[in-house]
């Protein structure tokens, strides 16, 4: 193949291009059942926390970080709540399982592709997918009014795919180093609910307290919720845009590294 | 096409090969035959370029492992000792899939998927769900898998590890067209009758070692002798009484083993030896006259069997 370097080695390009096809059949084959996660969860969101509870609170801006209403309070925050969830969903379990029960990765590493590139490879992935389902989320909560610019929707995006991208790496690594699947139990139970909770999608985290506040400020979550929210209601403090970015590709960036060792320690005997 | 000189393979302190040295050339077949733990898939597994060398040489296909392994796992198939299809997706794109991982194109992927499950009877099953594949067609699946780049070589790692008799037959008679076809095959197993089936030239490894290598009838002839009577006696109390019969049939034979629920004797003429053993007054429950096989090598060897 014209894509063979000297040593065989593929450019990660080439390995993506060769990978890719195998995730979007997957993705092919098993829609229907995330069909249901994607479309209709958001809407139940939306119309059961920022409809129906949103109406009993008031619409006040100087206690509602700028938002109007609770619903474009709570929105842009749940979005990117959603994609922490749905990042760390199709790197638990999944991840595990293609080493460990379905050995998927193996047959993939009996290839030219290289243990590096196949994380990455579903990392893109997931991703994607993430990309996917918050577009999804964005356009149900469009109908509902809440973002004020026309441009501000494609940032937030960007900002909630990022954030899900940041929290799969770190799942992908975790999943890679751990014994059992039992571990994923707790750190749902005592990581995912709790960030999910209290990183600011549901209330303004100056509720927290003083030390709450900055608890809640140091979670990669609260930056992803901070920014989809400055843009999808148009309050951008621009350092602090810059401060939730960097903080998430920081992330991104640490979380990619422990990933890709992750699974070549795993795959590497 | 493959070439070891003092090949070692540790796992923490332990260490699964302890040094061997091979030389398999092109369009042959050649076996690594061994119990389970003897070392073969730790060296199949670095034979196939995803499992670092510790010690030692290895070169295959004249590249080394360390350095060019994609390269090298571009001209191989594995046939994995486990299955490592794709239980989500149906027959075809399992082949389908993994065509591309090879950079083959799209429309070559699927009329080189259609081709292989023609190879392995599989057409009639192309839109199954792998789950509801039978043991035999799961293994037939992954033959076809391994064979989607038209490798050189091919690696099978116990290729008919858990199926029944007329499963083994159909692999074994595919493997052999291939064999025709020119493809360099490398294959464990620890069924001595599938070595001598399929294999030109095997070594036996046992402990992480080659005992012996040769071709099966060449092990055999150096090894064994060309009969071996097989003479079963009645168990009374806890200890084997084969053992203070061979002492009385030592004479018999070359050779005496002794097995827990029976004696084999090794001589040129195994019914002379059945006459003696008679002619002696001795009346065994059971008796039998066999040609010597792998696992009459194997045994004097090691002085283990094969599958305890």
């Amino acid at each position: 193949m014209s894509t063979l370097a000297p040593t065989g080695r593929l450019s990660t390009a080439a390995a993506l291009s060769r990978l890719l096809p195998y995730w979007f059949t997957v993705a092919r084959r098993t829609w229907r059942g995330s069909v249901v996660s994607s479309f209709l969860n958001p809407v139940f969101y939306v119309v059961a926390m920022g409809v129906l509870l949103g109406g009993f609170i008031d619409g006040d801006p100087e206690r509602l970080d700028g938002a109007t209403s609770y619903l474009a309070f709570i929105v842009p925050g749940l979005v990117a709540a959603h994609a922490m969830q749905t990042a760390v969903a199709d790197t638990s379990w999944p991840v595990f399982s293609n080493f460990k029960w379905n050995k998927v990765y193996d047959s993939m590493v009996a290839t030219p592709i290289t243990v590096r590139q196949v994380a990455i490879a579903h990392l893109t992935f997931v991703a994607l997918r993430v990309a996917a389902t918050c577009a999804i989320f964005d356009l149900v909560i469009a109908a509902f009014g809440v973002f004020e610019t026309w441009w501000g929707p494609f940032v937030a995006l960007a900002a909630q795919a990022l954030t899900g991208a940041a929290f799969a790496t770190l799942m992908y690594g975790f999943a890679c180093r751990i014994d059992s699947d039992a571990a994923f139990g707790v750190v749902f139970r005592i990581g995912i609910f709790p960030l999910f909770l209290f990183s600011g999608a549901f209330f303004p985290v100056s509720n927290l307290g003083a030390v709450g506040e900055r608890l809640a400020q140091l979670t990669p979550l609260w930056h992803g919720v901070n920014l989809s929210r400055m843009f999808s209601i148009d309050r951008i403090d621009w350092s602090l845009a810059t401060l939730n970015l960097g903080v998430l590709l920081a992330v991104l960036a640490i979380g990619s590294w422990w990933a890709v060792t992750g699974l070549e320690k795993r795959l590497t005997t | 096409m493959i070439r070891a000189v003092g090949l070692t393979k540790s796992f923490g302190g332990f260490e699964a090969v302890k040094g061997i040295d091979l030389d398999v050339r092109r369009g042959e077949a050649f076996g690594f035959l061994g119990p389970n733990g003897a070392g073969k898939s730790s060296t199949m597994r670095m034979i196939a370029a995803v499992s670092p060398v510790s010690g030692g040489e290895l070169s295959i296909l004249g590249m080394d492992p360390a350095v060019d392994g994609p390269a090298i796992r571009g001209r191989l198939g594995v046939c994995p000792q486990e299955d490592t299809l794709d239980s989500e997706l149906n027959v075809r794109d399992n082949l389908v899939v993994y065509a591309r991982y090879f950079g083959i194109s799209r429309a070559d992927s699927r009329a080189r998927a259609d081709e292989l499950l023609e190879f392995v009877n599989l057409t009639e099953k192309a839109k199954a769900r792998v789950e509801d594949l039978s043991g035999g067609m799961k293994r037939r699946l992954t033959i076809a898998r391994s064979l989607v780049s038209s490798p050189e070589l091919l690696l099978l790692d116990e290729p008919t590890t858990g199926l029944d008799p007329q499963a083994r037959h159909l692999l074994w008679d595919q493997l052999f067209r291939l064999k025709q076809q020119g493809v360099t095959l490398v294959i464990t197993t620890h069924y001595m009758d599938e070595a001598e089936q399929l294999c030109d030239r095997l070594v036996v490894m046992d402990k992480g070692l080659i005992a012996a290598e040769g071709s099966p009838r060449d092990l055999i002839g150096r090894y064994s002798t060309r009969e071996v009577a097989e003479v079963r006696f009645g168990v009374t109390g806890d200890d084997n009484p084969h053992e203070s019969y061979a002492e009385q049939l030592g004479d018999l034979g070359e050779r005496v083993e002794v097995l827990p629920d029976r004696l084999l004797v090794y001589a040129e003429d195994g019914d002379t030896v059945l006459e003696a053993v008679h002619a002696r007054g001795l009346r065994p429950v059971a008796t039998l006259v066999r040609r010597s096989t792998l696992e009459d090598v194997f045994l004097r060897l090691t002085g283990r069997t094969l599958v305890d």
